[in-house]
């Protein structure tokens, strides 16, 4: 029995000297203290975030229409592109909810990514659940936000199955601190989520390359469906992609931001949305905790005279100081 | 962040102090026991009469008890604003109010206290009631007359026979019993079977005691006599009392009518009652009622609402439970309080009826729904739909287990039907998007901690405790207050994030 709990369980102390982050700390410390309730809805709300992105100039997925009102579904038509595939959300989901991403439409019916084909029907049941509110936060009455279709980048194409990749960076205090890709599997049915069983890849905040990889919060080296070695992934434009995603917490004000990001075969990086209570699972991904980061960028604040950095200036500050081999060898001092 | 944390600190040990203080100041001054056992039952019952005043003078004449084997009468009161109250003692006590001119809903209140002392020896001031003859209708005669000799045949004296003849009436395999019932009411076929044998016996109006119960009706009780001593049948139940027994209280001591109004229509009287424990030695109850502003006591609430406090005042504990669960276990749950209600519901019935009705109810909700969602409804639609089949489906489940003689399954009303509704809908959807696993643990999340909170909430010193020492509740709050304010790691966490710590130590 103490056998079991040993090989199963890490004790506390043992979390605590790696710097694990954990959930009852996140909220309490992270979200309460620097994230403001009034900044909540510009990021819960996707709309906003679309409006907000597209004063600061960040790029994100083209907005196509939006249906506010369950009359306008029988016309739903009316509001998809005539050709080509489109991404339906709403704009208070969570956790990748009541995401439809059709690749390509042909006489009334609708390929899903999964590769299934659906009928309009099936569509419209799906827009009329979304205005109800069932994936919204509290189950409020939402917006169908309709969207272009993001081109999977041709170098994660090994490293995939089905779904597009996306890059989701956790910026504290504007400074980026840890990131993540996270790989869809045939286990997660083409959605980048990682309790369904998506792939989640630690990337070197300096590089770009890849650290480790876990599935379920489990260890993996090689993608269980395409068969690529995991540590080989490398992302194309780091430094701007990390200055895109450091340049969010201009855009919000939110302290604890977790930044979820798409490179496009066509447009580069784009912002796909903002997550005020971003998962730990990162810390597994990246074989490291998140606690000392935030320390020393709270202890680089503390230190810092004069006009707040600028973003890009914010990024080359943090692979400074958390690039993976200066972070696992000196343990940081607290305070 | 360290200056909220040291006032939530200091709130916190107010609170418990506060909390401290109550408790021991019920227990010295009040002398309310710590444990429950070492005081006395009293019975707390309230009468309610309420009308339809019509402007004229109002009378009313309500029988009212007293007294009698196992109970002795501690004190009673009325509360009838503007009417003027009289007692009349006799053999039948009846309280009388009037007034002048009244207009409007009238409602009427008389409380009284009795202390359940099984062993006092209260004379049983009655005389027997004169033998009627009876008048069976020539069909009835032969059965009555067959179950009536059936009975003599193995009994030996009044009671025996009553018993004998109780079980035929209330046995429902019986012919001559349901010939009998076709005519007339149970109580009245017994009342007239024992006057054929001779025995003098008559129809009661009583108080079927149950902890709790509001807006309850008095019902039928036979009071059968052989000389001086008498004993009270409820044929209804099919169970003989003992009068030492304590399930039933009189509330009339001869036949008549229990309420009498002039001067107002549509009027009506329904009982409360509640089991209250408080220490022999002391009038304590007195006391309570005295300073009740200073105490603060709910103790000192009409009946009805004490009876519905007896249950709130456990939320409190069920959702410290939800709290800990959540913060230092992890658990993932459907609904954050949704396993409150589900364990309320428990506490009506028994455990694993209540586990065995909650995961029916959702399974078979959950293919209906996948049948409603065939139809293609707007989903405020289908959730009132999964709610009117939800509630069909406890229709049939009272049915089914009443006819198979299981209880339990009638109390199946008590379960949150619409948060049942709900979170079948969200199961639903769990399962489309993220599979059976996710919805097995987060339902077995939610069940588990219904188990927990319901069986804290069960315990019985634990429902004492809450309900005699109301300074128990902020003790509650404090610690609720306490555990918010954890930073620390959840159990479900170390076993997460185990594998960072394994490939710390393959690194090192």
């Amino acid at each position: 029995m103490l056998r079991w709990l040993r090989s199963n369980f890490v004790s506390p102390s043992r979390l605590r000297q790696l710097g694990v982050l954990g959930l009852n700390e996140r909220n309490l410390a992270c979200i309460s203290a620097h994230n403001p309730r009034a900044s909540f809805p510009s990021v819960d709300d996707k709309l906003r975030t679309k409006l907000l992105a597209q004063d600061y100039q960040i790029a994100t997925p083209a907005l196509l229409s939006t249906i506010h009102h369950q009359a306008e579904i029988a016309k739903f038509e009316d509001y998809l592109p005539k050709q080509g595939g489109f991404v339906i959300k709403p704009a208070k989901g969570s956790g990748g909810k009541g995401i439809l991403v059709i690749q390509h439409t042909s006489g009334g019916r609708y390929l899903k990514a999964s590769g299934e084909w659906i009928s309009g029907q099936t569509v419209q049941r799906h827009l009329s659940n979304l205005i109800s509110g069932l994936y919204s936060l509290g189950g409020h009455p939402d917006i169908a936000i309709i969207e272009s279709l993001i081109h999977s980048s041709k170098e994660f194409a090994d490293f995939t199955f089905e779904g597009v990749p996306d890059i989701r960076v956790i910026i504290y205090q504007g400074y980026p601190v840890m990131a993540m890709m996270r790989l869809s599997t045939r286990d997660s049915d083409g959605k980048a989520n990682l309790h369904q069983g998506a792939l989640g890849v630690g990337i070197d905040l300096t590089l770009g390359t890849a650290i480790q990889a876990v599935q379920h919060d489990r260890q993996i080296f090689i993608h269980p469906d395409t068969g690529s070695v995991l540590q080989k992934l490398r992302i194309q434009n780091w430094q701007y992609l990390l200055e895109l995603a450091a340049r969010c917490y201009d855009m919000t004000g939110l302290g604890y931001l977790g930044a979820d990001l798409v490179v496009d075969a066509r447009l580069g990086p784009l912002l796909l949305e903002l997550n005020a209570r971003p998962g730990l699972a990162i810390q597994l991904a990246n074989g490291a905790g998140l606690k000392p980061r935030l320390q020393a960028i709270d202890q680089h604040r503390a230190q810092l005279r004069g006009p707040a950095e600028v973003s890009d200036l914010r990024v080359r500050v943090a692979q400074k100081l958390f690039t993976q081999q200066v972070c696992s060898e000196e343990p940081l001092n607290v305070e | 962040m360290k200056q909220g944390r040291s006032a939530l600190l200091w709130t916190a040990l107010i609170l418990i102090l506060l909390g401290g203080l109550h408790t021991a100041w019920r227990y010295f001054v009040h002398q309310v026991p710590l444990l429950p056992g070492s005081q006395q039952t009293y019975w707390d019952l309230e009468a309610r009469i309420e009308m339809e005043a019509e402007g004229a003078p109002v009378k009313v004449r309500l029988a009212i008890p007293q007294s009698q084997p196992g109970f002795l009468m501690r004190s009673e009161h009325t509360a009838s604003p503007g009417f003027g109250v009289s007692f009349i003692e006799g053999d039948q006590r009846i309280a009388e109010w009037s007034i002048r001119s009244a207009t409007g809903t009238q409602w009427l209140y008389y409380r009284a206290q009795f202390q359940f002392d099984p062993k006092r020896h209260i004379p049983a001031v009655d005389h027997a009631p004169e033998l009627m003859p009876s008048t069976w209708s020539l069909p009835l005669k032969a059965a009555a007359a067959q179950i009536l000799r059936r009975s003599w045949q193995e009994s030996a004296d009044p009671f025996s026979l009553a018993k004998a003849l109780a079980e035929r009436i209330s046995n429902e395999n019986n012919q001559n019993g349901r010939l009998l019932l076709s005519e007339m009411s149970a109580s009245e076929a017994m009342v007239n079977l024992l006057n054929d044998a001779k025995i003098p016996a008559r129809i009661l109006y009583g108080v079927k005691l149950e902890d709790g119960r509001r807006r309850q009706a008095l019902q039928q009780l036979v009071q059968v006599f052989s000389g001086q001593n008498w004993q009270l049948f409820d044929v209804n139940s099919s169970v003989s009392l003992d009068i030492t027994g304590n399930n039933y209280l009189l509330w009339q001591q001869q036949a008549g009518p229990i309420l009498e109004v002039e001067g107002a229509h549509e009027s009506r009287v329904t009982f409360s009652m509640l089991a209250t424990h408080e220490p022999a030695s002391s009038s304590v109850n007195a006391l309570a009622v005295k300073d009740a502003l200073l105490s603060l006591s709910i103790h000192s609430l009409p009946v009805s609402e004490q009876a519905l406090f007896k249950t709130l005042l456990l939320l409190p504990l069920g959702a410290l439970v939800v709290v800990i669960l959540r913060v230092f276990v992890g658990l993932k749950t459907s609904g954050t309080f949704m396993p409150l209600l589900i364990a309320l519901a428990f506490l009506e019935m028994s455990l694993t009826a209540g586990l065995i009705t909650f995961l029916i109810l959702v399974s078979a909700g959950l293919v209906l729904r996948q049948l409603l969602a065939q139809l293609n409804l707007l989903l405020v639609a289908r959730v009132a739909a999964v709610i009117v089949c939800v509630i069909g489906m406890i229709a049939l489940f009272a049915v089914i287990s009443f006819h198979t003689g299981i209880t339990t399954g009638m109390k199946v009303t008590l379960f949150p039907m619409i948060i049942l509704a709900w979170t079948i809908e969200r199961m639903s959807i769990l399962w489309e998007e993220e599979g059976p696993l996710e919805v097995v643990k987060q339902g077995g999340g939610s069940l588990m901690t219904a188990t927990a909170a319901f069986l804290l909430m069960d315990i019985y010193e634990v429902r004492y405790w809450m309900f005699n020492f109301l300074g128990l509740q902020l003790v509650v709050l404090a610690l609720i207050l306490i555990v918010g304010s954890y930073t620390g790691y959840r159990l479900l966490e170390l076993w997460r994030f185990n594998p960072l710590a394994n490939q710390a130590k393959g690194r090192e």
